[in-house]
């Protein structure tokens, strides 16, 4: 990518998603009468990524650095405190509401937990079921229950089983229930938030073989949410890595991996374990100290600079922007 | 000298509306002094359940050790009462939960909870006892420990909070720690930190070391021999050399296969293990594995011995010669 495609000017036909300068504060307050607004939690501060068309934009990151909020925030489900959000060129953050609730039919969202994401009391047929009368989409009962069974069939349910509840299913069933809900409006793009954490590993490589196809079969754009690197190595083309609501790195993927240029991506990249003991052995660990400050008072400049192994005192100065060291690969490090 | 901890077909079964679930089905298996053991498998076989059968802490009703022998340092502790166990708990053998929180007492500072343990079990007078809590934080790296000993468990992060679980457990010196899932809910970069101090300081202490996980690459960097369950059953034991490079068990291999590594080139598939694991409550004579098994063959319907299939390496499987190295090199 070159600077002037991260503009959005040459290649307007392949961006689906352009945020740019995305803020998402929430506000802490106190006393139980007046509630004073007493601090801003930076959940998002200042991100700006483009996704392609087509394409899956991997987001890790550890908790509680703002990857669900950048999901929520694309999808209007919160309303951004500064920034853009501009989807096919659209802009979003100035929709009124319900304009937004039209448009989200474009945009879906698969949650990590399958447990607490599906209503217990609605069978499962109405719950893909339901976004099709919402968004008004089928004309008949007829209709209705062909796409419902369509939907169970095309995530590999038997159409069948619509009949019955949430408790009835196994958490990598519930996940196929959230896919085929999502799916049920024909979005461009769906937000996958940690959508294989929550399961086990035999059923997480089935869940992710199912979101490969399925994009491939209906042309789908992914935001792919996790915190798991192996995972997120492996659907995506691209990947930004954020931390305390900022990105620290985005790159293709196969760059990402062997060329990381972050501090920060490279502790993360050598925390992960590989299920391979002769491998293990041999490997040198980044182990980093400390954890990670809060978003109420992220450390000045460079957010990283507490926790990291390179900081030195101009760390501590100005929020390092993201720079393109060439190919897309940008870095937020005055020290690369 | 006989091993440490030497568990002989322990069979451990929940008297549930639903059925028997029969959490641990005939387990055995055996670890040294200062080794680390690895259990290995997916949620629901029976990993917790064969650990707090080994702590005295399966709660009746609705379960229950219906059989087996659990042999520390020799004694059964099968035959020990609610008092004896109590001495055993914290003193010899100590464990470590998932989430920190359920194990803390949050209305008692964190000086509190670690004299209280070291007083009963050490009989330390309460400035001795005091003067190891600081010991024991600074040892798993908790910075300020002094001022840190007077505060509340909600005062900690995870991270820390996991640190100061550790630091509880083998504040009594015992012979042997059990980690269930230790650094499940952490995020990667305090994971690495939380085990890198329970690794370094079993060492130090001389302490075996259970580690239960899900996460195969935990168990590969820390243990010296591991244990594959599936269903209740132990499935396959070996060194972690011989399970993750010469799998003798189509479900450890599938295993093996459907996690993405981040050392080697990305594969365009993943390779899953169809269906999902059995309900432990209506379980058949048959292989546990055979409904999902690409390796079945007719004599499966009947349940297979755990058997030696090499040096130190057993597996509970019919095919097992079909597996092995060439499988892992094929697919
Ligand atoms: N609705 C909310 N109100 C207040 N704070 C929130 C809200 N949602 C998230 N946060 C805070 O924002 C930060 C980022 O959260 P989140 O986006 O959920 O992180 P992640 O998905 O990466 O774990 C966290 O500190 C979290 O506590
Ligand atoms: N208190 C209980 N009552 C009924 N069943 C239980 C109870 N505790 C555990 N089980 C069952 O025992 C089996 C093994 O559980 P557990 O040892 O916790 O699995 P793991 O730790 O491997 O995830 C599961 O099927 C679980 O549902
Ligand atoms: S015994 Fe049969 S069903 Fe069981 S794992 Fe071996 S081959 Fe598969
Ligand atoms: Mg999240
Ligand atoms: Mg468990």
């Amino acid at each position: 990518m070159t600077q002037q495609q991260i503009n959005g000017q040459s290649t307007q036909q392949d961006l689906l998603v352009d945020v740019r300068n995305l803020k998402m504060y929430f506000p802490v307050r106190s006393g139980a009468i007046f509630q004073r607004k007493i601090a801003d939690i930076k959940a998002v501060d200042d991100v700006s990524f483009t996704i392609r068309r087509g394409e899956t934009l991997g987001l890790v990151g550890e908790s509680g650095c703002g990857k669900t909020t950048t999901g929520r925030c694309i999808l209007q489900l919160y309303r951004p405190t500064a920034g853009n959000v501009l989807f096919e060129g659209q802009e979003l953050t100035r929709m009124k509401t319900s304009e937004v609730r039209r448009f989200r039919r474009n945009m879906q969202l698969i949650f990590q937990d399958p447990y607490s994401s599906l209503d217990p009391r609605q069978n499962c047929a109405s719950i893909v079921g339901e976004p099709l009368v919402i968004h008004k989409m089928v004309k008949s009962k007829g209709e209705y229950r062909d796409r419902v069974a369509e939907l169970l069939s095309v995530v590999g349910l038997n159409p069948s089983m619509g009949y019955r509840f949430p408790h009835e299913f196994s958490g990598g069933q519930r996940q196929r229930i959230g896919v085929a809900r999502a799916l049920a409006v024909n979005p461009r793009l769906i937000v996958c938030d940690e959508p294989v954490s929550a399961l086990d590993v035999s059923i997480q490589a089935q869940v992710i073989n199912l979101l490969e196809e399925l994009q491939e079969q209906f042309n789908l754009t992914y935001l792919f949410i996790a915190h798991d690197l192996s995972v997120v190595r492996h659907i995506s083309d691209r990947i930004a890595v954020m931390y305390l609501g900022h990105i620290m790195e985005i790159s293709d993927r196969t760059e990402l991996y062997e060329n990381p240029l972050h501090p920060y991506t490279k502790a993360l990249l050598s925390a992960v374990p590989i299920p391979d003991p002769v491998i293990e052995a041999q490997r040198e660990r980044i182990i980093l100290t400390g954890d990670v400050p809060s978003p109420l008072r992220p450390p000045s400049g460079c957010v990283f600079h507490t926790r990291c192994p390179i900081a030195i005192e101009e760390c501590k100065g100005g929020v390092p922007p993201l720079r393109d060291m060439g190919n897309g690969h940008q870095v937020a490090c005055i020290r690369v | 000298m006989p091993p440490l901890l030497d568990v002989k077909n322990l069979a451990t079964y929940f008297y549930t509306p639903e059925g028997v679930v029969k959490a641990v089905d005939g387990v055995s298996y055996d670890l040294e002094e200062g080794e680390t053991l690895g259990l290995v498998g997916e949620s629901g076989c029976g990993k917790s359940v064969s650990a707090l059968s080994v702590m005295g802490l399966i709660p009746w009703p609705p379960g229950r050790v219906v059989s087996g022998e659990i042999l520390f340092q020799g004694e059964d502790l099968r035959k020990y009462d609610t008092q004896e166990m109590r001495k055993i708990r914290g003193k010899e053998i100590s464990m470590v939960f998932q989430e920190p929180m359920t194990s803390l007492n949050p209305v008692l500072t964190i000086g509190r909870q670690l004299t209280e343990t070291m007083e009963l079990h050490l009989k330390l007078s309460k400035a001795a006892a005091a003067a190891r809590a600081v010991e024991m934080l600074q040892k798993v790296g908790i910075p300020d420990a002094e001022r840190r000993l007077t505060q509340y468990p909600h005062q900690f992060s995870g991270g820390m909070r996991q640190r100061v679980m550790i630091a509880m457990a083998l504040s009594c010196d015992p012979k042997l720690l059990i980690a269930d899932e230790p650094t499940t809910a952490l995020d990667v970069t305090i994971q690495a930190q939380v085990l890198e101090v329970m690794q370094g300081l079993c060492r130090e202490f001389g302490t075996a070391l259970i580690i239960i996980t899900h996460n195969l690459g935990v168990v590969a960097r820390y243990a010296d021999r591991v244990n594959v369950m599936y269903a209740g059953r132990i499935i396959e034991r070996s060194s972690a050399r011989e399970v993750y490079g010469n799998p003798h068990h189509p479900y450890t291999l599938g295993l093996l296969h459907s996690v993405p590594r981040l050392d080697e080139p990305r594969r365009t598939k993943l390779d899953p293990i169809e269906g999902q694991p059995p309900d432990l409550a209506t379980l058949t004579g048959a292989c546990a594995f055979l409904p999902r098994c690409r390796y079945a063959v007719e004599k499966c319907a009947e349940y297979p011995p755990l058997v030696s299939v090499g040096e130190n390496h057993v597996a509970a499987c019919w095919e097992w010669p079909k597996l092995g190295t060439k499988a892992m090199t094929k697919a």
